[in-house]
């Protein structure tokens, strides 16, 4: 068997264990990259900086664990970013887990910013329903959560002092990975109470979005973990997303490599086969 | 956060679960079938408790309890009903109550959808396509700009093309029909890449998690952390 035969029939247990060592590595030794910054990313950035100090803003967790290592640096990104600007928050998630993983940021972060629940920020938890959820807060936002995500009544919390619906919002930020998810709060909180909606989505579904995007229905977004790092390095903060860009681009040079490897294996083969048949 | 020595044993099962089901790219064995039976059959509990209590109990019990009138006890009841006659499906001799629940289901999502999805899928999008022509301009800099919108609604087009069947695609009219493909297909491929970044995003997000929180919980049991 000749080399290239060998190669067309590579096990392809060795190109497993390549991509592993081309994310491994880079990881081991946790090299953060600066990645170049897009202008969709940079105008979600812009966006929340341009926002007066103690200006409310919506971020709807609407993901699981089964996406945490695209969407929760991006979450991560912005609830810093928010804090820096000195802005409040109000979390809550169209999907179950969605506000326990904004809970798990919180924890960590609150206390390093000395952040008082109820007034610079609050969680109001799950609720299913979708697209109606979105459009309950427009009439008011007790409606679909009379209560936070501990029982405790919003007429008890001073954040919603002035804050009614989802038209008192300054900016929505949905971090979705799919139904429902940022499609609809385009579609409800930007088309019909004309509220910015910016976020960030999977890497899968980025493609998707750019429509909304160009057409001004979408202030910006973020695509995958590429947009997470390009956010992290807007605020100057290198978290998981810029160390996972460096273990990124060694994969995709990988892969790359072996699709042209492979198709230029399979072009010579062909040929070859096609030469002795003449014969 | 500090890790407590419970907090420490769930991320090392974690993680060794993690590296049972990367078992299988070497082959299929006991070990992976084992993590994914355990996961499916933990994933299904888990969903059912969390629904139970996400959903069920403050929409339907906490709900109900707080009912002031007609008006609150009714909007409880309804759901439950419908949601009732949906599982009606199961018994054949009355599962033609379940076209009921699916019938609001289907009637109130199509009337609450209609309105929204012509205004943000399709006149905003179609806006967004023909408004650069307004202010159309091949100097100071508008050339590039100009040249883009020229191309978006030529592949716009062509993409519409390719999906109109009631003419055959022959001559002219094919000819279009295959530029549509090849708008296609740059789409696909777009996805495609992006699809690469999220599958690799996903190995990377588990490896961080073995390299830092295992690591961390491993130091933590044998009392190195």
């Amino acid at each position: 068997m000749s080399f290239l035969e060998k190669l067309d029939r590579l096990d392809r247990r060795i190109i497993f264990l390549i991509i592993g060592i081309a994310v491994f590595v880079p990881l081991l030794f946790r090299v953060p990259i600066k990645v170049v910054q897009s202008p969709i990313v940079q105008d979600i950035y812009e966006g929340i900086e341009a926002l007066p100090e103690g200006s409310m803003v919506l971020l709807s967790f609407d993901y699981d664990p089964s996406t945490l290592a695209e969407l929760q640096p991006m979450s991560e990104a912005v609830i810093k970013h928010c804090i820096l600007k000195k802005h409040r928050m109000v979390f809550m998630g169209l999907w179950p887990q969605g506000p326990k993983l904004a809970q798990g940021i919180m924890e960590t972060v609150a206390p390093q910013y000395d952040l008082q629940y109820g007034v610079d920020y609050v969680n109001l938890g799950y609720k299913t329903g979708g697209m109606v959820v979105i459009s309950s807060l427009g009439s008011a936002i007790t409606d679909p959560f009379p209560t936070d995500m501990n029982g405790v009544s919003l007429r008890n919390l001073p954040i919603f002092d002035n804050v009614k619906t989802l038209r008192d919002f300054d900016y929505v930020v949905s971090m979705s990975a799919g139904d429902p998810g940022i499609k609809h709060w385009v579609m409800i909180a930007k088309d019909r109470f004309k509220v910015p909606v910016g976020g960030g989505v999977t890497a899968v579904s980025a493609p998707a979005f750019y429509a909304y995007y160009n057409s001004g229905q979408l202030e910006g977004l973020m695509g995958g973990l590429r947009g997470a790092a390009e956010y992290e390095t807007l605020i100057d903060t290198p978290g998981t997303a810029s160390y996972g860009m460096s273990a990124q681009n060694w994969a995709h040079l990988m892969i790359i490599l072996f699709i042209i490897i492979g198709n230029t294996t399979m072009l010579i083969l062909k040929r070859k086969k096609e030469k002795s048949r003449v014969r | 956060m500090t890790m407590t020595f419970a907090g420490a044993i769930g991320i090392f099962l974690a993680g060794v679960l993690t590296l049972a089901i990367f078992s299988f790219l070497y082959k299929d064995n006991p070990v992976y079938k084992f993590a994914e039976h355990l996961f499916v059959g933990t994933s299904a509990g888990y969903w059912f408790i969390y629904n139970v209590y996400n959903i069920f109990v403050p929409n339907v019990l906490v709900a109900w309890r707080e009912a002031g009138g007609f008006a609150d006890y009714f909007n409880v009841a309804l759901p439950v009903l419908l949601g009732f006659f949906m599982l009606m499906r199961l018994i054949p001799s009355v599962s033609w109550i379940s076209r009921w629940a699916m019938a609001f289901s289907v009637g109130m999502t199509v009337g609450f959808n209609t309105i929204t999805e012509l205004q943000t899928n399709i006149l905003q999008q179609i806006g967004a396509t023909l408004s650069p022509f307004a202010s159309l301009h091949f100097n100071n800099g508008g050339l590039v700009a100009s040249v883009n919108a020229i191309i978006i609604l030529l592949a716009v087009l062509a993409a519409l093309v390719y999906f109109f069947f009631s003419k055959e695609h022959t001559g002219g009219y094919g000819h279009i029909a295959k530029v549509g493909i090849w708008v296609l297909m740059i789409t696909f491929g777009a996805s495609f890449g992006y699809t690469v970044m999220a599958r690799i995003s996903l190995l990377i997000g588990r490896v961080q998690f073995l390299q830092t929180d295992w690591w961390v919980a491993i130091k933590h049991i044998i009392g190195l952390g």
